[in-house]
């Protein structure tokens, strides 16, 4: 098991969390110990070990491919923060090249 | 009116059929007990008496669970009510579907009643790790009711809700059942719809009944158990009843005692409620028989290894866009994510998603996901092999009484591995309930101790009747007093 070189800074942008300095030093040391602990599971031998995804498998769930009524459209775009002409309104994607 | 509070919901429904008074005298006897109570325990994040009352007043009394108030996690989505997680990333966000739990609790004559109080997202084990406000054990308001579903356990303990729903990721049904005196059942993986419990870690959670009596919480699980469409991890079992096994002795129960279980790091007083409990029975004709579940000591890395893996990409679905805060004049796309992620989101939110991320990403996924997944697999083992000997397995809900509001806040790996008992139930998909099984005294103030049985995946019904046939010898008293 690899030894615990997390930055927390750097996991936090790739989970975009723009973290305080306050926090960015509290959760390095946090975190820190919550892997120094996890690496107990280094110990086992895990040599022909199948991962385990769910308790109980269920595999090929399929349903049929038909038209179903979704939810009320004004009660979800009630909930959006900006919503315009039964749109979600959303931060500008594009940039003008 | 107001005793009508003390009452089960088998003893409420007796009443409701005999005429003895109605739904909405329950309803409002809540409101009175509700009001007196809660500005001292802090149980409901919001309640709407008014919407209650006419449905009561609309109730068929005959039906499985008609006419009675159920209250409701926040983070169980109701059509047209709050659903905030505990977070301010959801404030103001209004549940546009019924999730399947509460359409079946309707469709049995259940009233879904108020919004209780839980750690943000259901990460935390004392319900202070919500965004709006602390919820207090009804026996010592000093201390913490346990979590993550603390205002659900609350709530049943200081008679504020007959009966209420909760959710269980890592023992956040069975640990507040625990620390306020109450029953709770977190049923097996598959058994129950999730579909309308917002995600927390997906492969794990399941949501279950708290009540004042293990009878009840079987009628509840009878409402909501079942195959759903919409939850592809849901499974199709015939019908059941889960009420069936109750009433009975011990005789014939091989009951197993996990040594993993009994070893240091345990409160003495607890533990020795527990070896109590277990003599009782004995008593009661059980043959107790020590098993070993060897990998218990891996249970709580492999835990917050996955579960926060699965909620690290659950929760990437806050994103301000569709629901929830969004941070003001963001500069580009990027911007927007991360302010709105940090100022919507708690500390303990916050550190989850970092960790899961980080065990996911490129580089460590083998040496921290794929191998806890690994482990996994040798914990569900374990249960398989001590359940080829027995019927059930009997242990400590938790390590430790409540302990002090504030007293853990700022250690999240001891406040993490006071989970050790309850953890590996979810990791394994089996069932579990809690029941009350002795008093301590602290400070002059009685604290509960909960006793744990754990069932064979599905078994629901023989675990619900082992732990009635406890309760009637060992917990009675406990559930019957207000604390």
């Amino acid at each position: 098991m690899s030894s615990p070189n997390l930055d927390v800074r750097d996991v936090a942008r790739l989970a975009r969390i723009e973290l305080t300095d306050q926090e960015a030093e509290t959760f390095q040391s946090q975190l820190g110990s919550v892997l120094e602990y996890v690496e107990q599971l280094g110990q086992l031998d895990l040599q022909g070990v199948e991962p385990t995804a769910h308790a109980n498998p269920v595999f090929n769930v399929f349903r049929e491919d038909a038209v179903k009524p979704g939810l009320e459209r004004q009660a979800v775009l009630a909930n959006a923060p900006h919503a315009a002409n039964n749109l979600v309104v959303v931060t500008k994607v594009i940039e003008p090249s | 009116m107001s005793d009508l509070t003390k009452l089960t919901v088998t003893e409420l429904q007796a009443g409701f059929r005999n005429g003895d008074f109605t739904p909405a005298d329950a309803v409002r006897a809540l409101e009175a007990s509700i009001q007196e109570t809660d500005t001292d325990v802090g149980a409901y994040l919001a309640r709407d008496f008014g919407s209650a009352l006419a449905a009561a007043e609309q109730a068929d009394v005959s039906l499985p669970l008609g006419g009675v108030p159920i209250g409701v996690k926040d983070v169980i989505n109701a059509l047209g009510e709050q659903c905030t997680c505990g977070s301010k990333i959801l404030v103001g966000y209004k549940a546009p579907y019924d999730a399947t739990a509460i359409r079946k609790l309707r469709a049995a004559g259940a009233i879904p009643f108020g919004r209780l109080n839980m750690d943000e997202f259901a990460m935390g084990s004392s319900t202070e790790n919500s965004a709006y406000q602390l919820t207090r054990n009804p026996w010592d308001i000093t201390r913490i009711p346990g979590g993550s579903s603390g205002g659900s356990a609350a709530a049943v303990a200081a008679r504020e809700a007959f009966a209420t729903l909760g959710s269980d990721t890592g023992g956040s049904i069975r640990q507040p059942a625990a620390l306020c005196g109450v029953v709770g059942l977190k049923p097996s993986y598959g058994r129950v719809s999730r579909y309308g419990l917002v995600a927390f870690a997906s492969s794990l959670d399941q949501i279950g009944p708290f009540a004042r009596s293990t009878r009840d919480c079987a009628t509840i699980l009878n409402a909501l158990a079942g195959k759903d469409p919409h939850d592809s991890t849901s499974l199709d079992l015939p019908a059941e009843d889960f009420t069936s096994r109750l009433g009975r002795d011990l005789k014939g129960v091989r009951l197993g005692i996990p040594k993993e279980y009994f070893v240091g790091g345990m409160d003495a007083r607890v533990r020795e409620k527990v070896e109590g409990a277990i003599k009782m029975c004995e008593g009661l004709g059980a043959e107790l028989v020590e098993v070993s579940l060897p990998h218990t000591e891996y249970a709580v890395g492999v835990y917050y290894i996955i579960a926060t893996a699965e909620a690290s990409a659950n929760l990437a679905r806050f994103d301000g866009v569709r629901y929830g805060h969004r941070a003001k004049n963001p500069a580009d796309l990027l911007d927007h994510y991360k302010r709105t992620r940090e100022e919507g989101f708690g500390s303990e939110v916050k550190r989850r998603i970092i960790l899961g991320t980080y065990v996911l990403s490129s580089g460590y996924y083998d040496a921290y996901y794929l191998r806890a997944q690994k482990v996994r697999t040798l914990i569900r083992r374990d249960f398989t092999d001590a359940f080829g000997k027995v019927d059930a397995l009997v242990c400590p809900t938790s390590p430790d009484l409540a302990f002090k509001i504030g007293e853990r806040v700022n250690d999240p790996l001891r406040m993490y591995l006071a989970d050790i008992f309850t953890i590996a139930a979810n990791l394994a998909g089996i069932c579990g309930i809690s029941v009350p099984c002795g008093l301590v005294e602290e400070e002059g103030r009685d604290l509960p101790v909960g006793l744990q049985f754990l069932g064979k995946p599905l078994d629901e019904s023989r675990l619900l009747g082992i732990a009635d046939a406890y309760e009637q010898a060992g917990s009675k008293e406990i559930l019957a007093r207000v604390p």
